[in-house]
């Protein structure tokens, strides 16, 4: 037991590297250049894709980081975090053409790595409007609305209840794909557009939302979603149970020889945070990691290429199984599931962690005057200017969506700021959002 | 196994792959390696008075990646001294006595001065001489070169003075710098020519540092008009080459030069009425080796193609360079999409769109984004095709229009053309 701190670092270090100058250049001339190109497309961002990388190609990365930051302010954590596979690599031509799609990620990491090697975004604010936009919540959704409406020529204060910037790109996401400090670093980029940050202020406690509607023509909610939901079962509160955001926010705040991880962990659930508990446990030392989920392999949330990742890291899938209680003299020393068939299987295990998916932020988002939700806890908004129930108040990320990507929540953000533009909030003429579709969310683990 | 052994104007050669007068061939030994990694015939640096070259002498175009599309020279003729070059011709004649030994030529303009030169250099025992009448650049200043290449009468002349002497055959180099290939050609021929080498490099200046802003290749801070060269020119070379071949008057021998890096390469040359072909950027940057695949690809054309031997596909193709005028327009294709094989990058669309004749629309019934040819708005131009990515997807299939080869002259005494695409129609 007890990995060095070596052999730690080696098992955090970044799985996907960094292109050097010659690499992304031979890669950005396979570009083909497509017409309206399937790439840009398939990102919920739209950024367009031909045109960034054909900048690399010219050695404009200037020119480049513009193009992908002024359409996806977190371009340089979506280049890592992205599920690429499944959005621009996946529609790329060449997937089909030479069987090798266009490493659009790495590429746009090669850009936006130019910018935040700056301190600087590539474009500046627009002049000022004198209408103002409150942003609650400073992780990508309304990082994204802030710099869009800055841009737009909004006065923007962010406000944010930790001590901390950029949301679960902070804290969530595993090391090996973005670090906290590459997280961090790309918030900061959003404050040079010049909007305010109030940290540590919470709505409902530092600020009241009728504080926030009296001093802001309009107010984006970008709050994402509450704790871990819990299992229901007994023994849940015993010494080694942990939620699944917990165990990877110390991972990622903390030196990594300070977290504790246990030699047998069970880890309940098999979304893209379980498989990203499950893997980093692992990394860190746990002799056996393992996945228990009630249905089968076929339905299990994650996508393939983490599913592939945490078969790589010899973690280990048990399907069929929903949890029963958890057993121990005041520490976990057993997890029982239920099979498929009914019997009981239990498993020695000295920590069990819990990644059944985040509950809305219901109390939050319950005392937002005149915003309406669905039935599971969602802020219902217009799909187009992500206005909700309330004229002036606008929504987007996890919080609509229920738990999607980064680059959704990006999309949102940046979605609203027009948004409040089009809607004439602030203006003598607001109006109410007409679209009749409404947004609604994808698959969730 | 095809015969790959070539016979130009008497000179004999195991296959029509020689070095072009360049750098390659500059010293004995580069020659000699050149010969055992299996080229045919060499042409030898250019000989004539000491001259002093300058540093960076060349400068390159990349395309997209890829390095070395053109490249460009200002480099003079060889640099070493005539006693030198003659001693190591003589050497690598006597040790590869089966191989093409020829050796470039440039003095000034004087009678005394050809004869002189004519005369030690083939005491050497070479095969035959090539009067450099091409180089482009700083001799050019100095009344040689490319500066007897552009003036027919003066290339007749110094022809006509080498030939008084000379036993061995004259290949003339012709510059690509003149407004028509032919006229310089014939004077070559007028002057006793035995075969004519052509294209020597295009005038050229390769670009501007733009950290620097000064052009390259750069001189310290300034630069100069050089030879340019390399595959971007052979399209330049194959029109020349082909003119040169069918003018009525010249009918000389071939040797031909222009961006030949491989053995397609080398085929379309000859097929334009090439009988050797010479080589030199692709040599300077792959070295000698690349020689092995053109006599190998060659050879296999050959046999595929059931020639027995090269030297029968040296103007096959000639007949069919003929003047626009004697184009047929009733001849008529149009561009075909092979769905199974469209990837849906949509550039033969937007090329079509932006770029041509707005005969390519996208199909989005099915959700998808296909691009599909309005055949009547179709007027055959191949741009779609020459754009897509991925081989045999497009392909310009011929349309019947029943009606007999009308040619502009016909045309313009009265006949009749088939129905036609037309803009305006949609």
């Amino acid at each position: 037991m007890g990995l060095t701190a070596e052999q730690i670092a080696a098992n955090f270090a970044e799985v996907v590297p960094a292109m050097t100058e010659a690499e992304a250049r031979a890669e950005a001339n396979r570009c083909l250049y497509c017409y309206d190109a399937p790439c840009t497309r398939a990102c919920p961002t739209h950024i367009d894709v031909p045109a960034f990388i054909k900048k690399i190609a010219t050695g404009n990365l200037r020119g480049s980081a513009r193009v992908i930051l002024e359409a996806n302010v977190m371009g340089g954590s979506c280049a890592r975090a992205c599920p690429v596979e499944e959005l621009c690599e996946g529609a790329c031509v060449e997937a089909m053409h030479e069987k090798r799609p266009i490493q659009i990620a790495r590429l746009q990491r090669h850009a936006t790595d130019w910018a935040l090697a700056r301190k600087e975004l590539p474009f500046r604010a627009g002049a000022d409007i004198g209408r103002s936009v409150g942003v609650v919540g400073a992780g990508p959704a309304g990082l994204s609305c802030a710099a869009e409406a800055r841009r737009l020529g909004f006065r923007v204060t962010v406000y944010e209840a930790r001590e901390l910037l950029g949301g679960l790109n902070t804290t969530a996401i595993a090391d090996y794909k973005l670090t906290a400090a590459t997280a961090l670093a790309e918030a900061e980029l959003v404050k040079g557009l010049g909007a305010e940050f109030r940290l540590g202020c919470a709505v409902g406690r530092e600020v009241t939302w009728d504080e926030l509607l009296q001093k802001h023509d309009a107010v984006f909610v970008g709050v994402g979603l509450g704790g871990t939901r819990r299992l229901g079962v007994p023994g849940e509160n015993l010494k080694g149970v942990m939620d699944a955001l917990t165990f990877i926010e110390e991972l990622k705040l903390k030196p990594k020889r300070d977290v504790w991880v246990g030699r047998r962990v069970c880890v309940v659930g098999a979304g893209n945070t379980a498989i990203d508990a499950v893997t980093q446990a692992k990394r860190l030392g746990a002799d056996v990691s393992f996945i228990a989920y009630r249905r089968g392999e076929a339905e299990k949330p994650c996508y393939d290429f983490e599913y592939d990742l945490a078969k790589k890291d010899a973690c280990l899938f048990y399907w069929h199984l929903a949890p029963v209680r958890i057993e121990g003299d005041g520490r976990v020393e057993r997890a029982v599931f239920k099979g498929a068939d009914g019997r009981e299987v239990a498993f020695e295990t000295d920590m069990v962690i819990v990644a059944i998916g985040q509950a809305p932020r219901s109390d939050l988002l319950g005392s937002a005057p005149g915003v309406k939700r669905d039935e599971k806890g969602r802020v219902v908004v217009d799909a187009v200017t992500k206005q909700t129930s309330n004229p002036r108040i606008f929504a987007g990320g996890d919080c609509v969506n229920g738990g999607k990507e980064v680059v959704n929540a990006v999309a949102d953000g940046k979605a609203a700021a027009r948004g409040i533009e089009k809607m004439g909030i602030g203006t003598e003429k607001p109006r109410r959002h007409e679209s009749t579709e409404v947004s609604r969310s994808g698959k969730n683990g | 196994m095809a015969d790959l052994r070539i016979d130009i104007a008497g000179v004999k050669s195991p296959n029509p792959f020689w070095l072009a007068s360049a750098p390659p061939t500059n010293t004995g030994d580069q020659v000699a390696r050149a010969f055992d990694t299996g080229w045919g015939g060499a042409v030898w640096k250019t000989l004539g008075e000491p001259i002093v070259n300058v540093y960076s002498r060349y400068g390159a175009v990349d395309l997209n990646g890829v390095k070395m599309m053109g490249l460009n020279n200002i480099e003079l003729i060889t640099d070493r001294t005539l006693d030198v070059n003659l001693r190591e011709i003589r050497d690598v004649k006597r040790r590869y006595p089966k191989h093409a030994l020829i050796v470039s030529l440039m003095v000034e303009s004087k009678r005394e001065a050809w004869h002189d030169i004519v005369k030690r250099v083939e005491d050497t025992g070479c095969d035959g001489l090539e009067l450099n009448f091409g180089c482009p650049h700083g001799m050019s200043e100095r009344g040689m070169g490319s500066a007897v290449g552009q003036v027919p009468e003066y290339a007749c002349q110094i022809t006509g003075w080498v030939k008084e002497v000379a036993r061995t055959p004259v290949f003339v180099k012709l510059t690509p710098n003149v407004s028509d290939i032919v006229f310089p050609g014939r004077a070559a021929k007028k002057g006793g020519a035995d075969a004519i080498s052509l294209i020597n490099t295009i005038n050229s200046v390769m670009g501007v540092d733009l950290d620097t802003l000064a052009p390259n290749p750069s001189v310290g801070g300034k630069s100069s008009h050089g030879g340019y060269c390399g595959p971007a020119v052979k399209p330049i070379a194959l029109h020349m080459v082909s003119a040169i071949a069918k003018d009525p008057e010249i009918q000389l021998p071939i040797s031909g030069i222009g961006g030949i890096s491989t053995w397609r390469d080398a085929a379309e040359f000859m097929l334009l009425g090439a009988t050797t072909v010479q080589v030199c950027t692709a040599v300077m940057h792959h070295g000698f080796r690349i020689v092995e695949d053109m006599i190998d690809g060659l050879s296999n054309w050959l046999d595929d193609k059931g020639f027995a031997r090269a030297q029968d596909i040296v103007g096959r193709s000639l007949p069919r360079v003929v003047k626009w005028e004697e184009l047929n327009l009733n001849y008529q294709h149009v561009a075909t999409i092979d769905r199974a094989k469209c990837i849906e990058c949509d550039l033969c669309y937007i090329a079509c769109w932006d770029g041509a004749h707005q005969a390519i629309r996208l199909d989005t019934t099915s959700g998808m984004r296909r691009p599909v040819v309005i055949d009547e708005a179709c007027v055959g131009c191949n741009l779609c095709k020459l754009v897509c990515p991925v081989e045999g997807c497009i392909s310009m299939s011929p349309r019947e229009t029943g009606a007999p080869g009308v040619t502009w002259k016909d045309y313009t005494k009265g006949a009749k053309l088939a129905p036609r695409a037309h803009h305006d129609n949609h």
